[in-house]
């Protein structure tokens, strides 16, 4: 439950920027391809030296450490990165918050990554409630529990044994997005989210989206290239639609 | 045994294999011939210097003339470990990270060496330093070049792993745990091979020489135990301290990967 605001925040091809995004409020961007999205939502995480400040609840980020800042500002890359040949060993710091997870995916860091998990926020929808109920409910509470997050984008817990190289990019990108909100982060920075997705997963990944959006109140900023895709969850959302246009962020002319 | 001395001659046939093989090279069309005869030549005019300069050096003990020594083979060996990189650091870290992780180990060790484990004195008598700071920087130096080109190599190319790490929170430190492991292992694994086989399959240089020159087999086995220890104990220290350094310098502050640090050669 956080609202961003950027102020000045100036990635390298783009002038500066200045976004105010409430809590639970959605807003999309696009722009020809190298006009600048990847950088921007790089930048508000701090992945990329920036110019400008960047503020969560009003808190700026340079107060922040750069860790607990990308937890709480978590970013979905367009092309996820996996460090390690398990599927499973990519949800480690879960493991620490889930106990169900902990056998499957134990590994030599676990204990490292023990601290990390703790210091995530505590409060937490409990995931008593058997996961494949949920798909059933027109509007099921969103729990950042790991069997919850992967029966929602559609996989079965046996994934977590799956070797990454036998992944398509389209099971990647499900599983990178179950891996972020697994760490309960109060803003979504999306790039292309869904882009390699069919279009039944597709509409599961934007549901789980919504939903943690709404019930979170996650300020969330989406780079989309599908016209169709801003247009449809813009309006049932209520959210803004800006696009960049030679290096200036100004609001996409209505469909 | 005494020492038989080699005459130019004795030398020269030696050298006619290495022009045999260049031969080879030229025939076989392996495109490598220059590089050797020029190796030869360099290692040729190297040593006769090398020679000479001990030979004065020995007759002095003047110790400003020996650190002078030192301080050029260290160099050299610094310029050696940056020249062996394919992804450099920008600016003087691609040449302080090497030579200063040399200087640590290797310095630092040979001096224990002398002053603890040998006992010479003056401990910088350049007959004992010298030789064992050549030995310790020419392998420290191997170590050294094979970690750091691991980990700036694992690093251009990891950029997805790394950053998908800082993504979900974690420290620059665990981002790069795994990649600045695997770096250490590959600068060690040269001399822990050399130790495994050392006296079964390879009889080492230093001992083949001081056997040669009608040492005691028994005292050239424990000076080569000696030396292999100090290796091993410098090559680790300084890979670790390259490999920290390194690491530390591929991210900033705020925990950012920050390739364009490096430079493509």
């Amino acid at each position: 439950m956080a609202a961003l605001t950027l102020s000045r925040l100036q990635p390298r091809v783009l002038a500066p920027v200045d976004l105010q995004i409430n809590a639970g409020e959605l807003i999309f961007i696009s722009g020809p391809s190298g006009s600048g999205k990847s950088l921007l939502l790089r930048a508000i995480a701090d992945l990329d030296p920036n110019q400008g400040e960047v503020l969560i609840d009003n808190r700026p980020r340079r107060s922040i450490p750069a860790p607990e800042w990308r937890r709480r500002v978590g970013l979905l890359p367009a092309e996820s990165g996996w460090w390690a040949d398990r599927v499973g060993d990519h949800f480690i710091t879960a493991a620490a918050k889930t106990a169900s997870v902990a056998s499957t995916a134990s590994g030599p860091s676990t204990a490292a990554n023990a601290t990390r998990a703790s210091a995530a926020p505590a409060a937490r929808a409990t995931s008593s409630a058997d996961p494949a109920d949920d798909n059933a409910d027109r509007d099921p509470a969103v729990s950042t529990a790991l069997p919850h997050l992967l029966a929602r984008l559609g996989f079965e817990r046996d994934v977590l044994d799956w070797d990454i190289q036998r992944l398509s990019t389209g099971e990647r990108q499900r599983l990178a997005l179950a891996r972020l909100l697994l760490n309960d982060p109060e803003v979504l920075l999306l790039d292309e989210a869904t882009a390699n997705l069919d279009p039944s997963n597709r509409e599961h990944a934007e549901q789980l989206i919504d939903d943690y959006r709404r019930q979170r109140q996650a300020a969330v900023l989406w780079a989309s290239h599908d016209p169709d895709q801003r247009q449809r969850l813009a309006q049932a959302a209520g959210g803004r639609c800006l696009v960049i246009d030679s290096g200036q962020l100004i609001p996409e002319q209505p469909f | 045994m005494d020492l038989i001395s080699l005459s130019p001659f004795d030398l020269s046939l030696a050298a006619g294999l290495v022009l045999l093989l260049a031969a080879l090279s030229w025939r076989l069309h392996l495109g490598i011939e220059r590089r050797i005869l020029i190796a030869a030549a360099r290692s040729t005019v190297q040593l006769v210097l090398l020679g000479l300069v001990l030979k004065v050096l020995f007759a002095t003990t003047d110790p400003r003339l020996i650190g002078l020594l030192a301080l050029v083979m260290l160099s050299v060996a610094g310029w050696e470990v940056m020249a062996r990189q394919r992804r450099r650091f920008r600016g003087a870290w691609g040449y302080g990270i090497g030579a200063l992780s040399m200087f640590l180990s290797s310095f630092s060790i040979t001096v224990l060496a002398l002053t603890v484990i040998i006992g010479v004195t003056p401990w910088y008598q350049p007959q004992y330093l010298i030789p064992l700071l050549g030995m310790l920087l020419g392998n420290t130096m191997n170590g050294i070049a094979v970690a750091l080109d691991g980990l700036s190599r694992q690093a251009w190319e990891g950029r997805n792993r790394i950053e998908a790490r800082l993504l979900l929170g974690a420290t620059w430190s665990e981002a790069i745990a795994d990649i600045r492991r695997d770096a250490l292992r590959a600068g060690l694994i040269p001399i822990t091979n050399a130790m495994t086989t050392a006296g079964l399959v390879s009889l080492p240089g230093m001992m083949t020489g001081q056997i040669l020159a009608g040492s005691p087999p028994m005292e050239a086995a424990k000076y080569q135990l000696l030396i292999m220890f100090m290796i091993a104990g410098g090559t680790g220290l300084g890979s670790i301290a390259a490999i920290s350094i390194g690491a530390r310098r591929l991210f900033d502050g705020r925990h950012r990967l920050r390739l364009e640090r490096l430079r493509v050669v």
